[in-house]
């Protein structure tokens, strides 16, 4: 009785991460208007920082509370290229110095400074957006978990450096644009950014990478170093003593947290057309945080969906009654972590799979039994690496 | 004193001592140990002989002395290199991957794939899965590879940390209490394991339970405020006065 559809729902991950593709390239993008579009695909640039903190935080036990460094890295070196471009000699005629950004005409800057020169190449600035946010990480990393940096003192370093980062772009107005940030962003390429069709495209764009950086965290899950890095979580000494320099499996998996926030702030800017301080500071870096409670920070996917969910609700909470919205957000953190330590994926796990199972194995679409275990492989290992962690919410 | 490349010392500790703070943990301990030798250290709570293993592991760093490892000195080096040297060692309380499975734990402790990239890469060999299968029934734990560690009883995951360092093949295992907290039946089992793998191998091994001692004790060491009191067989150690008034006599 193998059924076609059995083939795909016992792979494990591939059934969860076919069912998002589904939402996010086909749902979202049919039911709703290109604004509702667009507010989506904003929403969904600040899962790929939730995605790495499921990575960083849930597997490898790195709570961050400084991953809008890493988003702003991406998205300020994306703005940067883009105001570039924006700043033509002729859009730019009714300036003291005509060609540089308007922020800096106003800040009596009369000359390009040394670090923008190399963003008017979009080579350039895919290759920061890709390299520099990991790099910034490896080094931090480099510096805290090689002199066993952890636990608290680790959330409040990196809380601290999105602090630094914030007071320095907000106090080098001339350079980054100040509080206001960098705006007024308008083509890629020549090709107008503002516009429905181009909104639409951006929007499928960040849905593709989105998907990539969730198979690219599902390998990293399914193969030894994944193994590695919950038992780092887990018991840093014994990993310590079974040979490993667990300093860097630590480095790597906040790099690659990095390399995914720095993406997403990328395609943010892309999509909104403005990047602040705002976006980035520590309240944001906090709520990256909250959007993996709430998804389960052991799920992947459900960092996708806390993501969308708790960004709706600031949508409509923060905008009847923006003052309430901080409390709102704690107290939701307050609820996850004491009533649903395992998030939307954990719920899940424990009320709605068990259902879910039966109802499929019931119709021949997968085989009764070895739906949630490890279903031995042809050498008999067990093959469900990336469920093992979450097997133990019960 | 050097080891000849032929020469049957394994383990040269000289004038080892370490102080934390004012209170001097381990006191120019020295001792030596031949391949393929089985040394137990006692002595009462307090005595240095956790600290003692750490030191050897790299865990806690020596305040003087050495630690020589077949010539190499272990003093000052990372602990992964350590490992790689050939150093085992079990932590006092089990320490397994709750989160993994018995066949993960013992996957996770094989040694290949031990860099970052290396790990992402590695492919289990038919070889690998052998040896885990292996290692796992030599533990008494072949029945449960697919559960979760978090699931075995107390004494099974003593074995299972005994099996993680089994399959890492190391040329020197230390035990630090491996038979705490398991039933008597699980004791004698434990005792044969440690007289099995013992074969060719060297290990040093805590207890407190004289009855599993002297079940296993060929030398024996007995500690004291830091200071090696008496070394020699399981007789000669019980019937030496200093020994009875500090520890067995209690």
């Amino acid at each position: 009785m193998t059924h076609p559809l059995s083939k795909v729902l016992e792979k494990r991950g591939l059934p969860g991460l076919l069912i998002l593709a589904l939402l996010i390239l086909v749902v979202i993008p049919v039911t709703m208007d290109v604004d509702g579009i667009n507010l989506t695909g904003r929403f969904l640039s600040f899962a790929f920082v939730a995605v790495g903190l499921t990575l960083a935080w849930g597997y490898g036990g790195l709570l961050s509370l400084g991953q809008g460094l890493f988003f702003g890295i991406g998205g300020y070196a994306m703005a940067m290229y883009l105001k570039l471009e924006a700043s033509t000699p002729e859009a730019t005629a009714i300036q003291t110095t005509p060609g540089i950004p308007d922020f800096m005409d106003w800040n009596q800057i009369t000359a390009l400074p040394w670090f923008w020169v190399p963003f008017n190449s979009l080579t350039f600035t895919i290759v920061t957006i890709l390299v520099l946010p990991a790099f910034f990480a490896a080094l931090i990393g480099f510096a805290l978990f090689t002199r066993r940096v952890s636990g608290v003192f680790f959330a409040i370093i990196t809380q601290a450096l999105v602090t630094i980062a914030t007071i320095l772009v907000i106090g080098q107005q001339g350079y980054t644009g100040g509080v206001n940030g960098i705006t007024d962003l308008r083509t890629l390429k020549g090709w107008d950014i503002h516009t429905d069709s181009a909104l639409v495209i951006l929007y499928y764009v960040n849905a593709g990478l989105l998907l990539a950086m969730i198979a690219l965290g599902m390998w990293i899950l399914s193969t030894k170093y994944g193994r590695i890095l919950m038992a780092a979580r887990d018991q840093e000494n014994r990993i310590r003593f079974s040979g490993y320099n667990v300093a860097y499996f630590k480095i790597f998996i906040f790099a690659v947290a990095a390399f995914m926030s720095g993406i997403g702030g990328a395609m943010f800017t892309l999509q909104v057309g403005f990047i602040s301080p705002s976006i980035i500071g520590i309240i944001p870096s906090i709520e990256f945080v909250i959007f993996a409670a709430v998804g389960g920070r052991l799920s992947l996917l459900g960092a996708v969906y806390g993501t969308l969910l708790v960004t709706y609700a600031r949508n409509i909470i923060a905008e009847a009654y923006p003052e309430f919205w901080l409390f709102f957000i704690g107290g939701i953190f307050i609820a996850v972590v004491m009533f649903a330590p395992y998030g939307l994926a954990g719920l899940y796990q424990k009320y709605v799979r068990r259902h879910w199972e039966r109802f499929l194995a019931g119709r021949g679409w997968r085989h009764r039994g070895n739906g949630g275990n490890n279903p031995p492989t042809a050498s008999g290992r067990p093959s469900g690496h990336v469920a093992t962690a979450s097997e133990t919410i019960k | 004193m050097t080891a000849e490349p032929h020469s049957p010392l394994l383990l040269a500790i000289e004038d080892l001592s370490v102080a934390f703070g004012s209170v001097k943990a381990i006191q120019d301990v020295t001792m030596y140990m031949d391949k393929g030798e089985l040394l137990v250290i006692i002595g009462p709570n307090g005595a240095g002989k956790t600290t003692l293993l750490d030191l050897i592991c790299g865990k806690t760093k020596a305040t003087a002395g050495s630690i020589k490892l077949k010539d190499i000195e272990l003093t000052n080096q990372a602990e992964h290199r350590i490992v790689a040297h050939g150093v085992g060692r079990k932590f006092q309380t089990p320490s397994v991957y709750e989160a993994l499975t018995v066949y993960e734990n013992l996957e996770v402790s094989f040694p290949q794939g031990k860099t970052v990239f290396g790990s992402l890469l590695f492919k289990m060999s038919a070889e690998a899965d052998r040896k885990i299968r292996e290692t796992a029934s030599s533990i008494f734990l072949d029945a449960e590879l697919d559960r979760p560690a978090a699931e075995l009883s107390h004494g099974q995951k003593q074995w299972l940390e005994i099996g993680m360092l089994l399959i890492q093949e190391p040329e020197l295992m230390m035990l630090d209490e491996p038979v705490a907290g398991m039933s008597v039946r699980e004791r004698e089992q434990t005792a044969d394991l440690l007289n099995r793998i013992s074969e060719g191998r060297s290990i040093i091994v805590i207890e407190h339970d004289m009855e599993f001692v002297r079940r296993i004790a060929r030398k024996v060491t007995v500690m004291h405020q830091g200071r090696i009191l008496a070394q020699g067989t399981m007789d000669q150690v019980q019937s030496d006065p200093r020994v009875i008034e500090v520890y067995l006599g209690h």
